[in-house]
């Protein structure tokens, strides 16, 4: 190594131009330049040893001072020198180290034979772990597999983006329908046609290509009727000899004499025997077979008990004929038995049984059980218990509002309103047939009584709205003279001015010490009107001045933030007090004619209008900023007062304390009607409706706007033509009813069978999906 | 379209119809020997006045209709000539080869999906999914484009001579103009007798029924001038609508709202709704809003005759009451100025818009729910735009307010004021009607009490003191009904058929919102809050866990005590959980803690002090 890296080193130099003869100097110098380590010369040491050593050994191997050698018994770190010892080595012994001594001396002849048979033999390798083997053979195993049923991988791909898929999916042969079926209901239509049918018909031809001609039909017929007589003839001959033999065997079973049956059982006897015999003769397996059949059967009556008088009937029987009363009733009983268990035996009568005692153990059971098998009868309770429900539902909504009207016992309810209507009823004394309805119809004229007064009361508080409602505009009204007056003197701007900064924060500190306080009497109410009016005072005065006044630079002077914020409140403004062009229509309405008349009164409405207006930009600024408020999301306050400072009434935590503890609220997304001054949009969520949203995505997308774009489309019949709707919703798998869906099978696919799997798979090899190379790779590795 | 005549030329339909009728109609099989002359042939010399009102429905179409469809697709036709269709045996040959055509303007009218949208980048599986889903609705839009072929229907229109203002004909000039079966259409009922008349066409536009304050109560087919009813209800009559179809209408009288079949049999005394001033049918929910004056807001469900919602409005009395026909908000109109937006799923109202300075005294808005109209007792006629920012577009100051306004089918736009009503026209379908010149103005013997266009027939309704007054106005009524939906021609069979079905076509009343599309958006709400709104539209938790029960014992040990005792027990140890749970983790907490920890300088005794 050291010299390969001298040498390139020189190379390396020497293209660098250095002489030749300093080659030598080099190599000198070598060693200084690349200082050997300590261990390589030992190595170099350790070398020289190791072959003096085993030259040693080898000299005394061949020779006669072998015999000299000790041998070592035990395990010892004192070796003697001739000793050939692996220590320091640490090389194996091969054989041919061995063989190489051995060659010359000819007494080692069997041993070098048995080394080189032991060389010549190949070692066994060991076999491999039980967990490593099985895991390559399922690597194997995996991968063929995989292989093998990746070929299906595209029949799924096309199936899973197939738009319908029809199953069973092979196509059904169609049904034969014989040509002269298909031409049934066909007509001739064109005049050609129908000239070759004319002929065709006249000529009395077949029409349709394998029909016989009429003719050929009729004598076909003939034949057959021939044929049916015989037929028939020898049909009756059967039924009669049937119905003559059936005769006879029932009048052979009725003769009750058992001489007659006697003689006929010899007679068939004999007339087996003789047959037996006769078949002998004729034929002798025959006879053999026939033969061991008799014993056969012999045999099985000899092993069956099944007439050797041992059953319980026959017991019963010898019983009976000892004490003839008693064995009678005991058979009795058995009978009685027999018959009970022949009824358990019945099924249906069993379970009916059951029924009855489920029934009588209602208690026990709980109710829906019951419920469910009553269910099973003919009448449905559950609806007939919906339906009571629903009806009396609906009596009740009808009117909750009465509770007079309540559904209770008729009778309690007459009396009552009787006692109630004495006085009144008096007077209708004669129609006392006709009580229930009156009672009925006084009720609801009560009610008409009673509600009337609320009405009037409300009414009345209405009223009461209404003049303290009346009092403050006419309060306003002066003060808006007076102020009128006032504005003159002041200098317009500054007021504007001031008007305009302060009310957002005046009012909002209004909002914020805002108390439930009721406001109870006239007098408070007025003075809550005062209090209102030196806010409003900006409001209530023409806007044509204030827009005048805007146009004015000094207004453009002011600080654009500001300007912008004050823009809303005259958006406002403007929005709902420009000047509109009034229409001039042809047919004025004539009521308007006689309003021209009283032309002051008109003025005064106008007035009372143009201050409504006013108040109600106010109100409505009002509520929006609460909305706003209401909807923001609040900071969360941890203080807690006294924690860590003195405590008590009056002290509050300090300010830094607070801040400290105050947790701000995130920013909520900004308002729908953040631009909007004239409109408040309610920002609550309608969770009513997001229960029918959707809220998880399906699986191919990965953002919502993906799937609502594939919802956008609507698909009922609304919005859709007829067939677009059939095509939007066609279904994504039909079976047909009746037709066993069998699996796919490679056939179908185009695919050979099984067995060129291979050839599929060499096919298939460089298809495989990626993933699967993937999984092949991992585990071959 | 060459039947709408320019200003200039004067090439009046009617006439184009009667040579349609004189020629021998050409069947399309036929070789096309002249090209139809009479769009280009100049029409009679001037008439004085060139009105046209749509001719009624399809009595008389059978002719016209005809020469139409064949006079419509000119252009394409020459170039599919060109084509050479193939011939078959017969010698016959498809003079319309291939699908019929759709015009692509058309066609994106229905397009749905707004492709502008920018949407993430998506992998190979769903882009098929969405590109599947554009290609079906690119077919579907198509198809519904072509079928446009089938409204053969025009509106009817009305239009002076130069210069001359439509506002200045009179409703006998149109009747003169028209054919019989239309100026049949306009007649006047003289009821004098019981006040001022509210009234209400059916949805087919076939059925009037009307209400008089004081009491008289009629419904009819009124093309017919057939009286199915008319009773005295001997009490005042606020309102009076008829329900999903003719045989069923609501009556708001003095007292509480009433519900009466077509022979006038009273069949339903709704005492929930008390006092009700204003009536509104939502068709495709089935609800009857009631407005009242006890200031709420009522749904009644009329398919199953509950109430949905009764919403507080906090406002006063209820005077003013609209729907929104495109996403079915009631819209209220306050006497602070303002007009309120509301859904039954929801107790507050969807939006407040202040419109005017004065009270509201009547809202309409539009059928394609883009516009309202408004007036208030400030004088002005006011047109918002709902599409989000509900910000007036215009606004007349008219001499008296208007106290009625409602707006047609193709968006015409009636007020009322006193006895007088005045109807402006927009320049096109979807453009709100501009309020400088009136289309046209009627004088009525009595003040106008109640105003509503009739749909599918060019006529006004107009319920006043003096009656009852049907006006003919051209071109306010779409001309081509949905006979599966709106058919004001089926009979008695296909109103069940089509009760059956709209009743399972219900949509339910919670799905009222703003914007109707905005239910077809993926709610992109964390698990917990939809948790929690679960919790609040079902009013309890349904996973909560049910609180201890002892089970029942006997032989005394199922006493009272040790009942409590055994309770007392559970509790405890649910409790014991809880705390040890809490702690095992503030300790892991502090642990992780302390390992976080960096060990830096050594604390000194004074920091303490730090803050």
């Amino acid at each position: 190594m050291c010299e390969k890296q001298a040498t390139a080193m020189n190379v390396t130099q020497a293209a660098e131009g250095l002489l030749a003869l300093s080659q030598q100097e080099e190599l000198v110098d070598l060693p200084s330049n690349h200082p050997l380590s300590a261990s390589e010369d030992e190595e170099d040491g350790d070398g020289e040893r190791k072959h003096q050593k085993l030259l040693e050994t080898i000299s005394s191997l061949n020779g006669t001072n072998r015999w000299k050698l000790t041998e070592r018994s035990e395990a010892s770190l004192k070796v003697s020198e001739f000793n050939v010892t692996s220590k320091g080595s640490g090389e194996k012994l091969a054989i041919s180290d061995l063989l190489g001594p051995a060659k010359a001396s000819s007494s080692l002849d069997t041993v070098k034979k048995q080394l080189n048979r032991v060389k010549s033999k190949k070692t066994l390798e060991l076999p491999l772990n039980k967990e490593e083997a099985e895991r390559i053979h399922r690597e194997v195993a995996f991968n063929k597999t995989s292989q093998i049923l990746s070929k299906w991988d595209p029949i799924v791909l096309n199936n899973r983006q197939a738009e319908q898929l029809v199953f069973p999916m092979e196509k059904e042969p169609p049904a034969y329908v014989p040509i002269e079926h298909a031409f049934h209901g066909w007509k001739a239509t064109t005049p050609l046609e129908q000239e070759v049918f004319n002929l065709l018909n006249k000529n009395k031809q077949p029409v349709t290509d394998p029909l016989l001609t009429p003719m050929e039909k009729a004598s076909l017929k003939a034949m057959s009727l021939e044929e049916a007589k015989m037929r028939r003839a020898e049909l009756q001959r059967a039924r009669a000899l049937q119905s003559y033999y059936e005769a006879r065997a029932r009048r052979e079973k009725k003769i009750k004499s058992k001489k007659y049956h006697k003689i006929v059982k010899k007679g068939k006897a004999k007339k087996a025997l003789k047959d037996f015999e006769q078949l002998q003769k004729v034929d002798p397996n025959a006879a053999l077979e026939e033969l061991e059949k008799f014993e056969k059967a012999r045999m099985m009556e000899r092993m069956s008990l099944k007439h050797q008088n041992s059953g319980k009937w026959a017991k019963s029987k010898a019983i009976m004929a000892k004490y003839d009363l008693e064995a009678r009733q005991a058979m009795q009983e058995q009978l009685a038995k027999n018959k009970e268990l022949t009824q358990k035996l019945q099924v249906i009568s069993e379970s009916e049984g059951e029924e009855g005692e489920a029934e009588e153990d209602e208690p026990l059971v709980p109710d829906t059980v019951n419920e469910v098998q009553m269910n099973g009868g003919g009448t449905n309770p559950w609806m007939f218990r919906k339906c009571n429900g629903d009806a009396k539902e609906g009596e009740i909504q009808a009117d909750p509002e009465d509770p007079e009207q309540l559904p209770e016992p008729v009778a309690h309810e007459f009396s009552e309103s009787e006692e109630d209507e004495r006085p009144v009823e008096e007077e209708e004394v004669l129609l006392q047939e006709f009580e229930e309805k009156r009672s009925f119809r006084k009720r609801s004229e009560l009610n008409h009584n009673a509600k009337p007064v609320d009405s009037q009361e409300t009414k009345d508080s209405n009223c009461q709205e209404v003049l303290s409602e009346l009092r403050v505009l006419s309060q306003k009204l002066s003060k808006k003279n007076h102020q009128s007056q006032k504005q003159k003197v002041n200098s317009v701007v500054a007021t504007l001015q001031v008007q305009r900064e302060e009310p957002a924060p005046e009012e909002e500190e209004s909002l914020l010490l805002q108390k439930p306080e009721r406001v109870q009497t006239m007098e408070e109410l007025e003075q809550l009107g005062k209090e209102e009016y030196s806010e409003n005072k900006d409001l209530t005065r023409p806007v044509l001045e204030r827009e005048q006044i805007e146009r004015t630079p000094r207004n453009q002077l002011d600080a654009p933030k500001e300007k912008r914020k004050k823009e809303q409140m005259i958006d406002l403004q403007n929005l709902l007090t420009t000047k509109s062009p009034s229409v001039k229509s042809l047919a004025v309405p004539t009521a308007i004619e006689e309003l021209e008349d009283e032309v002051d009164r008109d003025q005064k409405q106008m007035i009372k209008e143009a201050f409504a207006g006013d108040d109600v930009i106010r109100e409505f600024l009002k509520e929006k900023r609460e909305a706003v408020k209401a909807n923001k999301p609040r900071d969360v306050d941890l203080t807690l007062p006294g924690w860590g400072e003195w405590g008590g009434v009056g002290l509050k935590p300090s300010a830094k304390k607070r801040r400290r503890f105050l947790i701000k609220a995130r920013e909520g997304p900004p308002r729908k009607d953040k631009n909007l001054p004239n409109v408040i949009i309610n920002e609550k969520r309608n969770i009513h409706a997001a229960a029918h949203q959707v809220r998880v995505l399906p699986y191919p997308f990965t953002h919502h706007q993906q799937f609502e774009r594939t919802i956008q489309n609507p698909i009922g019949s609304t919005w859709n033509t007829q067939r677009a709707v059939q095509k939007l919703t066609t279904p994504k798998v039909i079976t047909k009813p009746g037709h066993i869906i069998k699996p796919i099978k490679a056939e179908d696919v185009g695919y050979c069978s099984s067995k060129s799997d291979l050839s599929v798979i060499q096919n298939n090899g460089k298809q495989l999906s990626r993933h699967q190379q993937k999984k092949l790779k991992k585990n071959s590795d | 379209m060459e039947t709408a005549p320019a200003p200039g030329k004067d090439v009046p339909p009617k006439k184009d119809k009667l040579q349609a009728k004189r020629k021998k109609p050409r069947r399309y099989w036929e070789e096309e020997s002249t090209p139809t002359a009479t769009g280009a042939s100049p029409g009679p010399p001037a008439k004085k006045r060139n009105q046209e009102f749509r001719p009624q429905r399809p009595k008389n179409s059978g002719v016209s209709k005809k020469s139409r469809i064949s006079k419509t697709p000119q252009v394409p036709r020459k170039a599919r000539d060109q084509k050479k269709p193939q011939r078959s045996l017969s010698g016959a040959q498809d003079p319309f080869p291939g699908p019929a055509p759709a015009p692509v303007e058309e066609a994106q009218k229905f397009r749905r999906i707004d492709k502008s949208k920018k949407i993430p980048h998506s992998k190979t599986k769903t882009r098929s999914k969405l590109e599947v889903a554009e290609a079906e609705e690119e077919e579907a839009s198509v198809r519904a484009a072509r079928s446009e072929l089938l409204l053969v229907e025009e509106p009817g229109f009305l239009e002076g001579e130069d210069g001359e203002d439509t506002a200045k004909i009179l409703q006998t000039d149109i009747v003169e103009a028209v054919d019989i079966a239309s100026a049949a259409k306009h007649f006047n009922l003289n009821l004098r007798q019981f006040g001022p008349y509210r009234l209400n066409y059916s949805q087919t536009g076939r059925h009037l029924a009307f209400g008089g304050r004081r009491g008289h109560v009629a419904a009819l087919d009124w093309v017919t001038k057939k009286l199915t009813c008319e009773i005295n209800v001997m009490e005042a009559v606020r309102d009076i609508q008829f329900l999903h179809s003719e045989t069923l209408f609501a009556v708001a009288q003095n007292r509480w709202l009433y519900i009466y079949d077509n022979q006038g049999i009273e069949l339903h005394c709704i005492r929930r709704c008390d006092r009700v001033t204003r009536l509104e049918f939502l068709p495709f929910h089935f609800l009857l809003a009631t407005a009242s004056e006890t200031g709420f807001l009522t749904y009644l469900d009329v398919s199953v005759g509950k109430i949905v919602a009764a919403l507080n409005a906090r406002a006063g009395r209820l005077s003013v009451m609209a729907q929104n026909p495109y996403n079915a908000v009631i819209h209220l109109g306050h006497s602070n100025g303002t007009v309120s937006l509301w859904s039954p799923a929801v107790k507050e109202p969807l939006a407040k818009i202040l419109c005017h300075r004065g009270a509201v005294r009547a809202v309409a808005v539009d059928s394609t729910g883009t516009y309202m109209a408004t007036s208030g007792l400030d004088h002005q006629l006011k047109i918002f735009d709902l599409r989000g920012t509900f910000q007036p577009l215009s606004a007349r100051t008219l001499p008296q307010g208007a106290g009625h306004v409602a707006f047609s089918q193709r968006g015409l736009l009636v007020a009322g004021m006193g006895d007088v009503v005045n109807i402006w026209a927009g320049q096109g379908k979807a453009s709100p009607p501009s309020l400088e010149q009136p289309y046209l103005t009627h004088r009525l013997s009595g003040h106008v009490h109640d105003l509503q266009f009739c749909s599918f027939e060019d006529v006004l309704g107009v319920g006043h003191s003096g009656g009852i007054t049907s006006m003919l106005v051209p071109g306010a009524a779409e001309p081509n009904f949905d006979g599966l939906e709106n058919n004001p021609y089926r009979s008695r069979k296909q109103r069940q058929e089509w009760e059956v079905k709209a009743l399972l076509e219900k949509v339910p009343a919670e799905l009222i919102c703003l914007d109707p599309r905005a239910l077809a958006e993926v709610d992109v709400i964390s698990l917990e809050q939809a948790k929690k709104e679960r919790i609040e539209r079902l009013g309890y938790d349904p996973d909560a866990k049910a609180p201890f029960q002892p089970k029942l014992k006997q032989k005394g040990r199922s006493s009272t005590a040790s009942l409590v005792k055994r309770k007392k027990k559970v509790m405890d140890k649910e409790h014991r959980d809880k705390v040890r749970q809490s702690l095992e983790q503030q300790q892991k907490q502090q642990q992780k803690q302390e390992k976080a920890k960096p060990t830096g300088a050594r604390p000194s005794a004074l920091d303490r002090f730090v803050r």
